[in-house]
């Protein structure tokens, strides 16, 4: 298969190097029908996302608001596994060539085996994990040199509450980009970006930062694109779009991606 | 430091560690590097003395129990723990962890419960300090336990539902962790148990090993050694275990003992029983055996006693049970509940149903005759009397 030459983090490097802003979707594998991953990802292909990341659901997501987590719940219900979600995945790159994320908790991909975990990432054509509960010096610990070894890129998570020299750790071990959470909040979608989170958006481009960044959490609609890309190479969508998921199902996803951004 | 404790990274062996979100990362990172400070000073260790004393009622009797080591053929010292203030051990951590948020500055206070008990213990000092408090507490656990939340309010308590999941303990974590994500500058989150990230487990077990620090000097007036050959206490997340622990460890002659959760049967899938059905994995922030799925998802226990439902167990009772230096025995309901009436029969004290599958192992033959043991009392069985009555038809 063409996804095991192709190297990912170039998939991913390709996609960040674009100029203008990027636009990241992010969905919960199995949700809102369990056999709905591989239509979501042709019509967010088809509809111009930049960038989309997979949910892997998890029975205890504490990172993340009630909207993914009802849809974790669900996908669980439909019966998405870990192993199921790669039998769905298996061929994606023949048809779809965004670069694609997981992102899950770290429990259900120590269960399957970090390294068969990868191993299967990088014969999908995964091209990075994001996982949450992984914190920074596990990973520089122990799973490094396996995420290496199948080409995957590690995206870390930044807050307001993270201090300057925690964030020049992080950008250090990053390869692609930096997830920005945009407030002090698990995820879902705010009212607004206020003062507080405008001089947070202009305290990190101020560091001049080696990878650029993503913010997400509390974005879901063109305004709070705009505002969350004024300061940032791009943005993160995941509760909004679950929403629309569960409201028109796949569906909508062409028009939701164009009223974002026009 | 011997093996038994935690190490400079927050693993016993290999369980523990902070698999937090970086969202918490500045909060855990604050309480890792303050705790050790705080609790060596000696202004908060005469604070956190005085109010164990004066306001919990400490030290708490070693009591020798005669009926009961008529019948067993053996010594049996009941360390009466069920008799600190609110009922059980779990206020001894509480009073400890409310001194620490004010050193922290921190003016806001969140706890999970799940049957009440460490609601009941956090919105207690919440009281005595004057700090608000928000209790999550599952809406399954709500609608039976409804004494422990009416006392929760009384004491100016505010009590939030956990409606996700299975809605019970681990859910309540869940949301409790996610309001500390969401207010992660004035509060502080009271864990009730040795569990999340480290430090908690091992500062939750420092506050609790007053327990065994007593029963040391109580044992030693009593029989003129501090050491008792069994050393026996209930293990659902771990907490009055851990404190009954502490001090015994690296004592490799005390032989200890944990009553874990059977529910109806180890092999019934109504259990709750970690050591023998869980697997390594992370549940809130820490690496231990916990009940899951072969996919990794978190499931649901059983047992009668609310306070043993938790579907993992603290890192340290992990790392005892992997290094062989606890033995976990599974009790199921039924061998907990004739326990429970056993001691209130024999000797006037009507236990927790917790507590009552530590005492279950005198009837299951787990102390041989002839030994002098001691059981952690954790608490009383007030809050228990429906069940009581439901399973015994009392009414």
């Amino acid at each position: 298969m063409s996804s095991a030459s192709a190297t990912p983090v170039n998939r991913l490097h390709t996609a960040l190097s674009k100029p203008g802003k990027l636009l990241s979707i992010y969905f919960t594998a199995g949700f809102p029908r369990l056999e709905d991953t591989v239509p979501i990802l042709r019509e967010l292909e088809a509809a111009g996302a930049d960038l989309v990341e997979i949910g892997l659901p998890f029975s205890d997501p504490l990172a993340d608001g009630p909207t993914i987590q009802q849809s974790s719940t669900e996908a669980l219900h439909n019966g998405m596994t870990t192993a199921r979600l790669f039998e769905q995945l298996e061929g994606i790159r023949r048809e779809v060539s965004l670069p694609l994320i997981l992102m899950g908790y770290f429990n259900p991909v120590l269960q399957f085996g970090v390294e068969a975990f990868c191993r299967r990432c990088a014969e999908v054509g995964i091209d990075g994990l994001i996982l949450p509960d992984l914190p920074l010096d596990s990973y520089e610990r122990e799973y490094r040199p396996i995420l290496e070894r199948y080409g995957l890129s590690m995206v870390f998570l930044i807050s307001p509450q993270t201090s300057n020299a925690r964030i020049r750790q992080i950008d250090d071990a990053s390869d692609s980009f930096i997830y920005m959470v945009s407030s002090a909040s698990t995820t879902g979608v705010q009212k607004g970006f206020g003062t507080a989170q405008q001089a947070y958006f202009e305290r990190i481009e101020s560091l001049g930062l080696q990878h650029p960044q993503l913010v997400g959490f509390g974005i879901g609609d063109a305004d709070s694109f705009r505002a969350a890309t004024t300061h940032a190479k791009g943005a993160i969508i995941g509760s909004a779009f679950i929403r629309l998921l569960r409201e028109e199902g796949v569906a909508g996803i062409r028009s939701f991606i164009k009223k974002i951004r026009p | 430091m011997s093996s038994y404790h935690v190490d400079e990274n927050g693993f016993y062996g290999e369980f523990g560690g902070a698999f937090i979100p970086e969202m918490l990362y500045p909060n855990v990172e604050e309480l890792r590097t303050c705790y050790l400070d705080i609790l060596a000073d000696p202004a908060f260790q005469a604070e956190f003395r005085q109010l164990l004393s004066d306001y919990v009622g400490r030290p708490t009797p070693l009591y020798y129990s005669v009926r009961l080591s008529e019948k067993y053929g053996s010594k049996i010292y009941l360390k009466r723990e069920d008799l600190c203030h609110t009922g059980a051990h779990k206020v001894n951590n509480t009073i400890g962890q409310i001194l620490l948020a004010k050193r922290l500055g921190k003016t806001r206070i969140i706890a999970e419960t799940g049957a009440g008990q460490h609601g009941v213990a956090t919105a207690t000092v919440c009281a005595l300090m004057g700090l608000p408090c928000v209790v999550y507490m599952g809406a399954v656990d709500i609608a039976r336990q409804a004494p422990n939340v009416a006392r929760m309010k009384l004491l100016g308590a505010e009590v939030r539902a956990a409606t996700s999941g299975s809605r019970t303990l681990k859910d309540a974590t869940n949301e409790a962790i996610r309001d500390w994500i969401n207010n992660p500058v004035d509060t502080h989150y009271i864990i009730g148990s040795v569990v999340g990230p480290h430090p908690y487990p091992d500062m939750v077990a420092r506050f609790q090993s007053v327990i065994s620090e007593e029963i040391q000097s109580q044992l030693q007036e009593a029989e003129g050694r501090p050491d008792p050959d069994y050393l026996i206490a209930c293990v659902g997340g771990g907490s009055n275990a851990a404190g009954a622990y502490y001090h015994y460890l690296d004592r490799p002659d005390v032989k200890i003992l944990a009553a874990e959760a059977a529910g109806k049967g180890v092999d019934t899938g109504e259990s709750a029983a970690t050591s023998a059905l869980g697997r390594v994995g992370i549940i809130h922030a820490s690496k231990t055996l916990l009940m899951q799925t072969d996919d990794g998802q978190i499931t649901e226990p059983y047992s009668i006693s609310a306070g043993l439902d938790y579907p993992g167990v603290g890192p340290l009772h992990a790392h005892l049970f992997a290094t062989g230096r606890a033995t976990f025995i599974p009790v199921t309901d039924a061998e907990a509940m004739q326990a429970g009436r056993e001691l209130a029969e024999l000797e006037g004290i009507i236990p927790a149903i917790e507590t009552s599958h530590a005492l279950a192992l005198l009837a299951m033959g787990s102390v041989p005759k002839g030994s002098l043991a001691v059981i952690n009392l954790s608490g009383r069985g007030d809050k228990d009397l429906q069940t009581y009555i439901d399973y015994f038809k009392l009414a």
